[in-house]
């Protein structure tokens, strides 16, 4: 398994990245603030509305490092990527794949699998570790509930069908989403999903990790070689990842919620994180985002061993891992897509 | 691995304060600079022959010399800093 490098996060607005040398710096107002040696990283985000030097995307393109571009509020806004490694006849398997009804069902099956296997996991840890200050039976209900649906998936043979079931189990999921958050409870609930804006601190929160996950999928996706933005469950629409966002369902409750909520039972954010604008929206401090970065990326260092590999590696190269088993089962060399089941 | 190189050039003799630059040069693409000839660089077993071939190309093997002080994966207890300048670590959160 390849090495996990590390992700380079720029959350001052007014920084420029440049390269050098071999290093890509990071300046404001005209100084130079830091250096990194290209070798040493896998990734580049920025929220800066400045952007980089050509050089340096030039750079990147070739080392196949992915810089993507957010916006100041974290919403997603570009990538850049090298002339797509990879061979093209997996890419075109993975097209006829997405062409075909019947097989991108197989496919999408095994994503939701995966989705419901991991919430109802999610709940599962939370009914062992803190079974008095919570609903029990509710939990149990649900849990029940996904069980039966994960059921209903093996037998489904549409997309249609394979999207209701997986609409039903996801609102039973987030209907004790409030329910696991155990501390702060005035300052941090949740009502429902809201997003372009998020409406509550909770919703900010889903939505950058969200976002955060999303782009590091996207480039675990195209280094295997496949190609991001053609989906399988998720229909092609243009500037949307929709293959990300296919391999993202699986991980969204074990490694995107389980964060958020983490943060939020650990009390390492605060309701102080968090601004109100006007409009309603909510978005969080630079001081917060840059906390959280940092918690993000020492949770992408842990180390797990992977349920179908069974091989230890680091939480931060699971999307890439996925990837590559997608990108075999696409070559024909393993009969199905094992989703991520996490134990 | 962590690898520590540090390097002697001798800059009165022909051609030395080019050698040194170009030497500098070289170690700034692999690693960060720790003090004025010292550089930390995290680099794999591959990145640090290239390195040190193209090191080897760069001196005066007569009246200049390098260092390659190795040390391992398990680095992070073994380097200690006290006093200023601070430096980045390529592998711990990189937030800017």
């Amino acid at each position: 398994m390849k090495k996990l490098l590390n992700t380079l996060y720029i959350t001052l607005p007014d920084a420029y990245l440049a390269l050098k040398g071999e290093n890509v710096v990071i300046v404001q107002d005209e100084e130079v603030i830091g250096r990194v040696p290209l070798h040493n990283l896998e990734a580049i985000c920025t929220f800066g509305r400045q952007g980089a030097s050509p050089a340096l995307m030039a750079a990147c393109m070739e080392k196949s490092i992915a810089i993507t571009f957010l916006s100041t509020s974290g919403r997603f806004r570009g990538r850049v990527i090298g002339s797509t490694k990879g061979n093209v006849t997996l890419r075109r398997t993975q097209y006829r794949f997405a062409d075909d009804e019947e097989k991108s069902t197989e496919i999408s099956k095994h994503f939701l699998i995966g989705k419901l296997y991991n919430a109802k996991w999610s709940l599962e840890r939370i009914t062992r570790d803190h079974a008095l200050r919570i609903d029990l039976e509710k939990f149990k209900t649900k849990s029940a509930f996904l069980s039966e649906s994960i059921q209903q998936l093996t037998v489904a043979d549409n997309l249609e069908v394979l999207r209701g079931i997986e609409g039903n189990a996801a609102s039973a999921y987030f209907s004790v989403m409030d329910d696991m958050i155990l501390q702060q409870k005035e300052d941090f609930f949740y009502k429902g999903r809201s997003r372009r804006p998020p409406l509550d601190n909770v919703n900010a929160l889903l939505s950058f990790v969200y976002t955060l996950l999303a782009s590091d999928v996207g480039a675990a996706l195209e280094t295997v070689g496949l190609d991001a933005y053609v989906g399988f469950l998720h229909r092609d629409r243009p500037g949307r990842m929709s293959l990300a966002l296919d391999v993202m369902e699986e991980l969204r409750s074990v490694y995107a919620d389980r964060f958020v909520l983490s943060l939020i039972n650990k009390k390492q954010v605060q309701a102080s994180d968090f601004l109100k604008k006007e409009s309603g929206a909510v978005i969080m401090t630079d001081k917060a985002r840059k906390e959280i970065l940092q918690l993000w990326q020492k949770r992408k260092e842990e180390q797990i061993t992977h349920p179908f590999l069974k091989e230890k590696i680091s939480w931060g190269l699971v999307p890439h891992a996925q990837a590559m088993l997608l990108a075999r089962f696409l070559r024909g060399d393993l009969d199905a897509y094992p989703p991520f089941l996490w134990k | 691995m962590l690898v520590l190189i540090t390097y002697d050039v001798s800059i009165t003799s022909e051609g030395g304060k080019k050698r040194l630059r170009r030497v500098a040069k070289k170690c700034e693409d692999f690693g960060v600079r720790v003090q004025n000839s010292v550089f930390e660089c995290v680099l794999d077993a591959t990145q640090l022959k290239i390195l040190e071939i193209e090191l080897e190309k760069i001196i005066n093997p007569e009246v200049d010399s390098l260092r390659f002080y190795r040390l391992g994966n398990n680095y992070k207890t073994k380097v200690k800093h006290v006093g200023a300048k601070q430096s980045l670590s390529v592998d711990e959160p990189l937030i800017f």
